[in-house]
Order: structure tokens, then sequence, then C-alpha cells
């Protein structure tokens, strides 16, 4: 039987919005605030749901500890108090937007993640906004 | 590659849940507290989900003030601070959560343009919540 567990985490970073290939005017048409220049912040909350049978020894989907350290390593250790577009290499080429943040949660995860199955990355930028990426193409 | 945004609202509104199709009697067990004649009101949680492609210029599904004016505009400026009983969509339709989660997927459908509507979700209270999803 399936069973499906969510983990959370909290990290706190800067990002700004800024497509290189747009015109100043085009940025600030398309991203508004976001692309103040020097940046702003948020307090991510980050989910990360797996997914599994349930050992018949342990009664677990995952050993939580497990799931929680690789969370710590690749993720909070990579982005927390981070300014995204230029400490992480992910956002070099790339705008760090909720969505794409959430994708590059998930390939960084989902390489790395030996103990369960990867199902969700649900990634909230504030309490009222959140992406959900399944993996999907 | 495809992700799924969700954006919270919220309005408060006030109802009073009576079918013409059932007796005064039918209709208090029914309903209960909830037909009280002069009705009541809630804060309404609204939480829309929409996804499509992140688009590689913008790394946005939607970019969000689309979002927020096509909602503030078809939802929350037809429902806010109104009694849903008087509300048009509520003229033949009982106002419960389950009729307006359905009526703001409908309006929403009818609106979204670009990307794929994929859930309208909706809390009356804190202790209870419907949702309507695309199938």
């Amino acid at each position: 039987m399936t069973v499906y567990l969510t983990r959370k985490c909290e990290f706190s970073a800067s990002h700004h919005y800024h497509n290189p290939a747009f015109t100043a005017e085009e940025n600030q048409r398309t991203f508004g605030k976001c692309n103040n220049p020097h940046g702003h912040g948020h307090n991510y909350t980050l989910e990360i749901t797996v997914k599994g049978d349930v050992d018949p020894t342990t009664g677990f989907v995952v050993d939580l500890k497990k799931l929680k350290d690789i969370m710590e390593r690749e993720v909070v250790e990579a982005m927390d108090h981070r300014y995204l577009n230029h400490e992480v290499p992910e956002f070099k080429n790339q705008i760090p937007t909720t969505e794409n943040i959430a994708i590059a949660i998930w390939k960084r995860l989902e390489t790395k993640l030996n103990v369960a199955k990867l199902h969700r990355v649900r990634l909230y930028e504030m309490q009222d906004l959140w992406v959900d990426f399944y993996g999907e193409a | 590659m495809k992700a799924h945004l969700t954006r919270r609202y919220w309005f408060a509104a006030s109802h009073r849940l009576h079918s013409e199709k059932l007796t005064a009697e039918q209709n208090r067990e029914v309903y209960g507290k909830c037909n009280n004649p002069y009705g009541h009101g809630h804060n309404y949680a609204l939480e829309v989900t929409v996804s499509g492609p992140v688009a590689q210029d913008t790394g946005f599904v939607m970019n969000l003030p689309e979002l927020d004016q096509v909602v503030k505009e078809q939802v929350l400026e037809r429902f806010d601070h109104q009694n849903l009983n008087f509300v048009v969509e509520f003229r033949d339709v009982v106002p419960t959560t389950e009729n307006l989660c359905i009526s703001i997927f409908e309006i929403l459908k009818r609106k979204m343009s670009g990307v794929h509507l994929d859930k309208v979700r909706l809390e009356e209270t804190s202790k209870n919540s419907f949702e309507v999803v695309w199938e």
C-alpha cells in the first residue's frame, strides 16, 4: 500500500527578477517590484513529499532523519541566507521565480534522494502563494 | 517543465441555506442553524490553482498580477461583502459552499486564458473546505 509522507523545512533568501534579454521597461512591466535591482527577501517554506510502501520491519515509508539530512544538505545549506541570483548556480542564467526554485529543488533532490521516491516539491514563497512541482516535463 | 501555482484570497459574505423545494420543517432539519431566517456570514478563503509550462523568458506559469486581476474582477468584486442569496448566481440555487465553489470554478474557467485551471478550493471555516477539480 502506497503511503505519502511530507517533511517541511524553512529557509530565508533574497532574489530579484530580471531578464537581460528584456529592455529596462519590459523588465519593469513584467516583474514590477520584483525587478528592484538590489533584491528583496522571503521566508520560504519547503514541503517535500515522498511516496512508497511501508517497510514491514520498521513501519516507515522513509527514515525521516535521512530525509531531513538530505533536505538540509542539498537545499537549506545551499539556499538559506543567500542571494539566489548571485550565490546559487542554477540561477546564474535563470530567473529565481518560485516556479524555477521548485524545479531546481526537485532536480537537486531527485538525484540525491536514495531513500525514497520523490512525489512532490511544494514551495511556499509566502502563506498565500505556493508552487507545486511533480517532475512533469 | 510544468508547474502548478496556487494563490490564496479572502472574501467575506453572508448566506442563508434554504431550499424552496423543502418544507419549513425539512429546511430546519436539513440546514439547522444555517437556516436561520436572517442568515449569517463567513470569511471565505479561496485557493485558485493554475498550471502550465514555466515560460523560459519570465520563469512564470502565469504573471501573478494577471491572476490577481481576474480573481478580483470576476470573483471578489462579485461576492465580497454580499449576501449570497441576493447574488444572481444563487437566485435559484442554495448558496452552500459546494455551490459557491462550483460557481467560482465555472466563472474562472470561462475567464482564464493561457493557463489551465486545475482546482478551486474554498474554506468556509478553518474546519471545512470544498474543492472542485478539473476532470
